[in-house]
């Protein structure tokens, strides 16, 4: 159960987070397509950064400053990134899906082509495993190894990494600031209805491009978090359609912060299945019992997908997608 | 996808032929190429000169073979030597044939006002469909002609079913097909591993090295013949199937741009309010839309595995085909007109032509052409802005505006005589 609840929270972080990339964008009125292209460069920037440090001479005890400079640069990185598609679909009123679409295919050739020229190899690994330099244990906490007393406390701060909560973190702050806030309101009035926003004396430009670079902060530093977790600290130009499957629970999550969060832990879960379903057991009986069901492991793997496409068919006819995204701003407009 | 062209010819305006919208289409195409181009050769440039293990004339051959890569000849003595390379060109136009057909199926979505990003588990649904019906009537000793069709024809139509989910999804439940088509791709991704697992007969055992790679159709003798190919770039991959590609091509074009129907589909792309005022039905236009786009992209799958020299690596659940999405850009760069996207296929593979022969005889490696590619698609998204740019006519001199006043009264006048005409018609058809 708790390698279970850990599990999920490993997968439907970096969904959750990415999601909100999403909304970021969109609530301003850009359709960001390019969320999977962003979370690849992240992921390869922050494993970069990694070993840069690494080569510096850090070591494993200052592991915890390592993936938090790396996040953020990930995220950085990730800011850079998304302003090719800003520039494109703000400035120059270009198609925001071909927008999108180019970033995707830029990010993994460009990181494929520098990962061939540095490892000569399809993956860049940092040097070690991920798990015994990035985890936090009991250890951290009470000096012991081996875990809590207390079931609460394993689940949530044994084995564990911290840049998870660091991504909660920021997912809450940008959550609060998109709807608590003077700017997040008129962030989101852009989305609405940008040229009643801009009578009002709002800049409409200036918003879609906070939106946009906010959605790259999120994406890039999502992007690292999948791979300093998912795939053991390694970038290999793909995060596995993530970034889509983000898209799918942002629309699933009618753009708002707290049903993207359900969604994404709904997610996270049904993908923690189809990776872990041959060696889980539940109540600690020594059965497997999804292994013993007999079902393809690919049935486990495409059971997201569907689940999305049928869930998506229900949610349609409610869903409040923002009213003036993917239309380029035109001052003349009326 | 509607766009405004703030410099549109009006239909009485008599202009130079650069001002049209083909020739415009064409040098923006032309732009995004040499931008992309150059992109490319300033990375290997910058490259060259970060790294220490490239030197100075490695950095000038990967600059060379970026632009000329198809028609190197390999090295000879340490320098690089050019000239025609029949196994390069014919290398060139056999992937050139998959990825003009995944170009049609992404263009004909466009047209109708729907962007296909399924194509990679159309692609996947149609390599499934013929692989394992080519495998079974070769085996069952059906003729080899009868086998190809029904091979070809099964992966076909199990691509259209595949595009028909996207197209119902948007039609009927107004779900935006971007979303769908993702979803559909991974799906296809981990059927066709789900059927190819559960199927031991279609697994090439037989080969030591082999694993997880499907028998290929050779072994039953089930292949495209060469139609040609064998004698004009003997040691080639390239078969008849490129003509069949080019045959499908000219196909959609009179299509889209002669009938009807094609006409309906362009509608429903360029206004759907308006495409229903005028009695088009769009729901049922965009599920054929979607599920002709779906064909397209299976009959790239089809014929690229029908070749019988290539192999399918069944075990893709985690990825998917990279041709797939190579016809996004080859559908923009072609401003999806049909011909076009001959033409633009043929860039593509060239490129990808080039980045092997990076690989092979530079320090360089493949991917530099995949950075080409992006940064080419990302340029074509301003295509617009190119157009416009392009399209600056001198609207106010003097000589333009009075033979462009002049053309307005000949227009003016010819409208007129003809209406005269049809009333005539009427009135005679009338007194009959």
């Amino acid at each position: 159960m708790v390698f279970l609840i850990q599990q999920t929270m490993l997968y439907a972080v970096p969904l959750m987070i990415v999601a909100l990339a999403g909304v970021c964008a969109e609530r301003s009125g850009i359709i960001n397509l390019g969320l999977e292209g962003i979370m690849i460069f992240g992921a390869f920037m922050g494993v970069i950064f990694i070993r840069i440090m690494q080569a510096a001479g850090w070591t494993q005890d200052k592991g915890q400053q390592m993936v938090i400079i790396a996040l953020l640069g990930a995220g950085l990185c990730g800011v850079v990134f998304s302003l090719l598609l800003a520039f494109s679909a703000i400035n120059l009123k270009a198609d925001q899906t071909i927008g999108g679409t180019a970033l995707n295919m830029l990010a993994p050739a460009i990181v494929l082509f520098f990962i061939v020229l540095i490892a000569h190899q399809n993956s860049l690994k940092i040097n070690g495993a991920a798990g015994s330099w990035f985890m936090i244990t009991s250890k951290n906490f009470t000096g012991q190894p081996g875990g809590f007393e207390s079931p609460i406390m394993n689940v949530f701060f044994n084995n564990v990494y911290l840049t998870t909560y660091l991504c909660v973190f920021f997912f809450i702050v940008v959550s609060i600031f998109l709807y608590k806030t003077k700017i997040g309101l008129r962030l989101r009035s852009c989305g609405e209805n940008p040229q009643a926003a801009a009578s009002l004396g709002i800049n409409v430009y200036k918003m879609r491009y906070l939106g946009v670079m906010l959605s790259g902060f999120l994406a890039g530093m999502g992007g690292f978090q999948f791979s300093l977790t998912i795939s053991n600290c390694t970038s290999s130009g793909q995060v596995a359609g993530y970034g889509f499957l983000a898209l799918a629970v942002m629309i699933f999550g009618n753009w708002t912060p707290i049903n993207i969060a359900v969604c994404s832990i709904l997610f996270g879960l049904f993908k923690c299945i189809a990776a872990v379903y041959a060696t889980l057991d539940l109540n600690g009986d020594g059965v497997y019992l999804l292994n013993d069901l007999g079902i393809s492991p690919y049935a486990y793997r495409l059971m997201p997908y569907v689940i999305t496409l049928i869930v998506l068919a229900f949610t349609s006819k409610s869903s409040r997608v923002p009213k003036a995204e993917g239309i380029p701003y035109d001052k003349g407009q009326r | 996808m509607i766009k405004k062209d703030k410099n549109a010819i009006a239909p009485w305006e008599k202009t130079k032929w650069y001002y049209t919208d083909t020739a415009k289409s064409i040098f923006s195409a032309l732009i995004s190429i040499v931008i992309g181009l150059f992109v490319g050769a300033i990375i290997v440039i910058i490259v060259g000169l970060m790294s220490p293990t490239i030197g100075t004339k490695d950095m000038w051959d990967g600059f060379k073979l970026v632009l000329f890569g198809v028609f190197s000849t390999g090295r000879v003595g340490g320098t690089l030597t050019f000239g025609f390379n029949p196994v390069n060109i014919g290398n060139m136009l056999f992937r050139a044939m998959p990825l003009i057909l995944t170009g049609l199926s992404v263009a004909v979505a466009f047209k109708t006002g729907l962007f296909n990003i399924g194509a990679p588990g159309q692609f996947l649904m149609g390599t499934m469909g013929t692989l394992s019906v080519g495998l079974w009537l070769g085996w069952a000793g059906c003729p080899k002609g009868l086998a190809w069709l029904a091979a070809f024809v099964v992966g076909v139509l199990l691509g259209a079913l595949w595009g028909c989910i996207p197209g119902a999804f948007k039609a009927y439940l107004n779900i935006n097909e971007v979303i769908t088509c993702i979803m559909t791709n991974w799906i296809a991704a981990s059927l066709v591993t789900w059927w190819f697992d559960s199927h031991n007969e279609f697994k090439n055992s037989a080969e030591g090295g082999k694993v997880a790679y499907i028998i290929p159709l050779k072994n039953v003798g089930v292949t495209t013949p060469k139609l040609g190919f064998g004698v004009l770039c003997p040691g080639s991959q390239a078969n008849g199937g490129f003509w069949i590609a080019i045959i499908i091509a000219v196909g959609m074009w009179i299509i889209m741009s002669k009938t009807t129907f094609g006409y309906e589909l362009k509608a429903c792309g360029a206004n759907k309010a308006a495409a229903k005022y005028a009695g088009i039905n769009g729901k049922r236009n965009q599920i054929l839309s979607m599920a002709i786009a779906g064909a397209l992209a299976a009959s790239g799958a089809s014929l690229y595995y029908l070749s019988g020299n290539t192999e399918f690596y069944w075990s893709t659940y985690m990825s998917l085909p990279a041709v797939g999405f190579n016809g996004i850009p080859v559908a923009l760069l072609a401003s999806n007109n049909p011909i076009g996207v001959i033409f633009a296929g043929i860039f593509m593979s060239m490129l990808n032509i080039s980045g092997l022969q990076l690989k092979n005889l530079t320090m360089y490696n493949e991917y530099i052409s995949d950075v080409i590619i992006a940064v080419i698609v990302y340029l074509s998204a301003f295509s617009l802005f190119f157009r416009q740019f392009l399209g600056k006519r001198k609207k106010n001199d003097k000589e333009i505006k009075n033979a462009n006043a002049e053309a307005f009264e000949e227009y003016v006048e010819e409208k007129a005589a003809a209406a005269g005409n049809a009333e005539k018609e009427i009135a005679e058809g009338g007194n009959e």
